[in-house]
């Protein structure tokens, strides 16, 4: 007389396999970014938008191309000095500013969202005509700053633009691919 | 027509007189100064010396008082027809920008070396070492330019960064970057030579004054008869200096030279 052979029922085999992918999927799409990336604060928090609107800064007043056609990117400790080398208001971001960083001379260590590596020639007169916040967060209309999250293996920013984003864009644009033209 | 062969509209090129070169070798200097290549305990160990521009001395073989010398400084050629570029497996060299020159990327090169040996010019070089500066000299870096680890290929670009320097200065100027006035873009070499024997421009433009110098009956080519179209000429009156700048045989006789 034939044992009938009793195989592990169908719900035994399916339900560990989508526990497994579904953790799989967890760990790979939030899990290993939050371990990859660690999040830094800006060192003061800047207001864009109190400038802009309060005072009637320009972008460009800090954010301007040379004469030689470089790009300056960030302001100095000089150029915020103009208006803020003493602390006129009681904001601890400012008396920070003037304090830590004016007075003893220390450029402030600003975190740059889209820092390159060194073999990037990234040129700002090329792609003037572009909006800013087509690759920078649009940090213009808020009084906050975004949090900058880090590799923690490359120490580059999340932000960092990868090369398929500028290849992509050159190629739509019918801009050069050519290697030299973005690496130096 | 090969695959990876391009004709451009630009292209930068040198035409180099030798009548007018002393062999100071300044252009070597501001080369290696201009381009972060560190500076060697002894440049005269050839396994450690990097030289993008290298000045050669040529000699007519011929006793007192019928002896002459000549200087000849040697870029890289920016061939039309590279070897360099076909033999690459990772693409890490190219001849695709606008302009004419031939990319090196060294951040793609693997350091297989072929191109080393596909170049008839030697205008190649490898890192066998990690360069180091000096204490201090760091401060010295040309920020444009990217330094070379060990296990990369390096050669000359032309300044090529100075090339980009001088398309954002006419964008934000509001001209055309792709139509550079001559003196807006020139090497290191091209800049610092004391007796002016380095011109520099467009090779295509009629304005500039390598388009009539390098079409002068005393223009040649180094290793002409190889076919790979160099974007660098070199001038001499003197028939034996033209004649060393290609394999030529004693008795023979070829056109133009």
């Amino acid at each position: 007389m034939e044992e009938k052979k009793e195989g592990p029922s169908k719900g035994a085999v399916v339900v560990p396999f989508l526990v497994g992918f579904v953790a799989a999927i967890a760990f790979g799409w939030w899990g290993f970014p939050q371990l990859l990336y660690s999040s830094k604060s800006q060192p003061l928090n800047f207001t864009h938008l109190n400038h802009v609107q309060d005072y009637g800064i320009d972008c460009e007043d800090c954010h301007y191309f040379r004469p030689d056609g470089s790009y300056a990117g960030l302001p100095s400790n000089e150029k915020c000095a103009e208006c803020h080398s003493m602390a006129m208001t009681s904001d601890p971001d400012e008396i920070k500013f003037v304090e830590e960083y004016y007075e003893k001379g220390v450029e402030v260590p600003w975190l740059v969202y889209q820092y390159q590596p060194d073999n990037v020639s990234f040129s700002h007169a090329a792609h003037k005509d572009e909006d800013c916040t087509a690759c920078h967060p649009d940090v213009g209309s808020t009084n906050e700053l975004p949090p900058y999250y880090e590799n923690r293996l490359t120490k580059y920013s999340k932000e960092t633009m990868k090369m398929k984003e500028c290849e992509r864009c050159h190629a739509k644009e019918g801009a050069s691919n050519a290697c030299q033209v973005c690496h130096k | 027509m090969v695959l990876y062969l391009k004709e451009f509209k630009i292209k930068w090129g040198m035409v180099i007189d030798l009548d007018k070169c002393t062999g100071c070798g300044a252009c070597m200097v501001a080369c290696q100064a201009e381009n972060n290549i560190a500076p060697v305990v002894d440049a005269s160990d050839k396994r450690r010396s990097m030289t993008w521009l290298l000045v050669y001395q040529l000699s007519n073989q011929k006793l007192y008082p019928d002896h002459d010398v000549a200087y000849l400084p040697r870029p890289c050629q920016q061939c039309g027809h590279p070897n360099c570029v076909p033999v690459c497996p990772v693409i890490a060299t190219d001849k695709n920008e606008e302009g004419g020159i031939v990319s090196q990327v060294n951040a793609r090169c693997i350091g297989c070396r072929y191109c080393i040996a596909a170049c008839p010019y030697h205008a190649r070089y490898f890192n066998w070492h990690d360069p180091v500066w000096p204490e201090g000299m760091e401060k010295t870096l040309t920020p444009d330019v990217s330094t070379r680890p060990r296990g990369v290929v390096e050669k000359c670009l032309f300044c090529h960064h100075r090339y980009m320097q001088a398309r954002d200065k006419a964008r934000v100027e509001g001209r055309d970057p792709n139509a550079l006035a001559e003196g807006d873009y020139i090497p290191a070499c091209v800049e610092v030579c004391p007796t002016g024997a380095i011109a520099f421009g467009d090779l295509m433009n009629p304005n500039h004054k390598v388009h009539q110098l390098s079409k002068s009956p005393h223009a040649f080519r180094l290793l002409e008869r190889l076919g790979t179209d160099p974007q660098v000429y070199y001038l001499s009156r003197r028939e034996w200096v033209r004649r060393q700048g290609d394999n030529i045989l004693e008795h023979e006789t070829v056109e133009g030279v």
